[in-house]
């Protein structure tokens, strides 16, 4: 997996940031999804991003992976300026989203889809020859189709999944490669309990320099799982701080229980 | 809307595939065809079915691993066609440059890749039936440049006296030589596609199909991965062009006017989009309907231009039915005689 990315680039990892937003806005027509955003998550760090439903968390997700250009400010990922890059660019650099809403090839088994992820972030995208048994990539794809528990699966159209597979398989699709940096959207959403806490167990299984920004409405996951907290609200950052600041916050309890209550 | 069938996943690569007997029986047939079929049925039909076949499953790529419905194959094809013309040797001799085959074919198969693959550059930006429509312009476009061109594409008459090069001692346009020239092509390019749809370029083509902002986010460059399956395209749709000319023994503009750029569309969905098979399919049912439907027709007193009509209703009732072509009715047969036979084979059930 090295291939994806080159020595020099991997050894300012360590100490640098891993993002670093600054003042990012994205307007919709007249609408400020986000606006003047300024955040910096370090190498290996894992944050939680909390905030009620059209709190911006997932455009957020989406200014940072490409999937949108920012409206405004500058996006540097691994300490280069990634602003104007499209997804494609930012993903070869060690960048890995999962989405809210299952996004997975539904024509294709679960070991082509992972197989496609391995393959997106090394060469031979455009190979024309077919991989060998020996080929390392597929034993890197079987790999983590057996951390996310679908080995039984792995020859299933992923259109014949439960929900919950699917959403493991979303995650596993994010572990391709060398991931350095991974936004996981709601990942723990519509989870029976017990692949929750299985959900929880691969976050924490995670080796520690792979940082992650987890979006959760369940406050027990986020903060089982982050060692800072971010609290957006109406497209902006609300609140910053460790998990225990946030849960003992005045001004987040009143914003998380005034609404419970209202 | 998944258009490719589930397969086997390709993570588990297959060099040597389980190939069923009916695929034996078939390449039987196919092979001793010339020892039972007389050379009409060797040249018209199957030259044809060949031919045509190789132009949809050029569309079939497109369309079925890709989700992108193009219509400038045929012009692609023509595009071929006409440089075999130019290039090679030709009734127009103000123009033809009689190069030798082994560099005007290479030429030909280039100059209609780079062409396709500039169609595709355009059309690639677009969705649905934007594709639809751009690249119908452009095929349109292509058509009255052609019939207006007289210095490079000989304008209304095209070119006449198009012949393969006698190649080995053998006259490549008699019945059998042509039947096995095409033959052998058509199965390269079907190899050639089921190959492919495996291989990492087609596996990502078909993410691409699925969700190309997913491909994006798992570092795939979706653009360039489209233009790329423009261009392969192209080389087959170019190698069909190539035969096509030398099966009519001349082009002109209306070999990819746009009646024969819809009839390409016409065959990929009768036969069906989902698998490479499918386009030879409906290229046979075309050919077929286009040969022996005057002679029914005037059987009934009608008529024998209006074999449109037939292929016309054939169609309609095809996608009114069964909008996967003849491969889906032949899979749900399949798939209800499997269900059928169930209680049988299972015993107490």
């Amino acid at each position: 997996m090295t291939e994806t990315v080159p020595a020099g680039r991997l050894s300012s990892v360590s100490s640098g940031n891993a993002l670093e937003l600054r003042g990012v806005t994205k307007m919709f027509g007249a609408l400020a999804a986000i606006s003047d955003i300024t955040l910096t998550v370090r190498s290996g760090e894992r944050r939680a991003v909390l905030g009620s439903n059209g709190a911006g968390k997932t455009t957020l997700f989406n200014c940072v992976t490409g999937d949108f250009l920012p409206t405004g400010g500058t996006i540097r990922l691994f300490g280069e300026d990634v602003t104007r890059f499209p997804a494609y660019e930012r993903i070869r650099r060690g960048l890995r989203r999962t989405y809210q809403i299952s996004l997975l090839f539904n024509g294709l088994t679960v070991a082509d889809n992972v197989y496609l992820a391995c393959r997106g972030v090394s060469r031979g995208r455009f190979s024309f020859l077919r991989p060998r048994e020996s080929d390392a990539l597929i034993a890197r794809a079987d790999e983590l189709i057996a951390a996310v528990h679908l080995q039984d699966w792995r020859d299933i159209s992923v259109a014949n999944l439960s929900y919950g597979q699917q959403r493991q398989l979303e995650i596993a699709l994010a572990l391709a490669g060398a991931p350095r940096l991974i936004l996981f959207d709601e990942p723990a959403a519509g989870l029976s309990p017990t692949e929750r806490s299985e959900l929880i167990a691969i976050l924490q299984g995670l080796p520690g320099h792979i940082g992650y920004i987890i979006i959760e409405h369940d406050m027990d996951v986020a903060l089982r799982v982050a060692e800072s907290v971010t609290m957006m609200h109406n497209g902006t950052i609300f609140k910053e701080g460790t998990p225990e600041e946030i849960e003992n916050d005045q001004e987040v309890q009143e914003l998380y229980l005034g609404d419970g209550h209202a | 809307m998944a258009l490719a069938e589930p397969r086997k996943s390709a993570v588990q690569p297959t060099w040597v595939e389980r190939i069923p007997a009916i695929w034996w029986a078939l390449l039987l047939v196919l092979l001793t065809m010339p020892a039972w079929a007389n050379d009409f049925i060797l040249f018209q039909v199957m030259g044809w079915t060949f031919v045509l076949g190789m132009i949809a499953l050029s569309l079939m790529f497109l369309a079925g691993y890709g989700g992108m419905v193009s219509l400038i194959q045929m012009s692609v094809a023509a595009m071929a066609g006409y440089m075999v013309a130019i290039f090679g040797a030709s009734g127009v001799g103000d123009i033809s440059m009689g190069l030798p085959w082994w560099l005007y074919i290479p030429i030909a198969i280039v100059i209609a890749a780079i062409f396709g693959t500039v169609v595709g550059a355009l059309a690639v930006r677009t969705e649905g039936i934007y594709t639809i429509m751009i690249t119908l312009a452009i095929a349109s476009a292509f058509f009255y440049f052609t019939r207006q061109n007289y210095t490079i594409f000989n304008g209304y008459s095209g070119f006449n006296l198009v012949v393969p090069p006698q190649l080995f001692g053998v006259d490549w346009r008699q019945p059998m030589p042509f039947y096995y020239l095409t033959l052998g092509c058509a199965g390269l390019c079907y190899g050639a596609v089921v190959y492919v749809s495996r291989a990492p370029f087609g596996l990502a083509l078909q993410g691409v199909r699925d969700n190309p902002r997913r491909m994006a986010a798992l570092g795939f460059n979706v653009t360039a991965h489209r233009v790329a399956s423009y261009t392969f395209a192209s080389v087959i749709a170019s190698i069909g062009g190539i035969l096509l000319v030398w099966q009519n023994a001349q082009i002109a503009p209306g070999t990819a006017g746009i009646p024969a750029v819809i009839d390409i569309l016409v065959i990929a969905v009768i036969g069906g989009i989902t698998r490479p098979i499918g386009p030879f399919i409906g290229a046979l049912i075309y050919v077929l309907l286009r040969t022996f439907s005057p002679d029914v027709l005037l059987a009934f007193g009608l008529s024998g231009e209006r074999f449109k009509l037939l292929v016309g209703l054939g169609f309609l009732a095809l996608v009114f039915f069964s909008p996967d072509g003849v491969l889906g009715l032949w899979e749900r047969w399949r798939a209800r005689r499997a269900r059928r036979r169930d209680p049988l084979t299972g015993g107490e059930e």
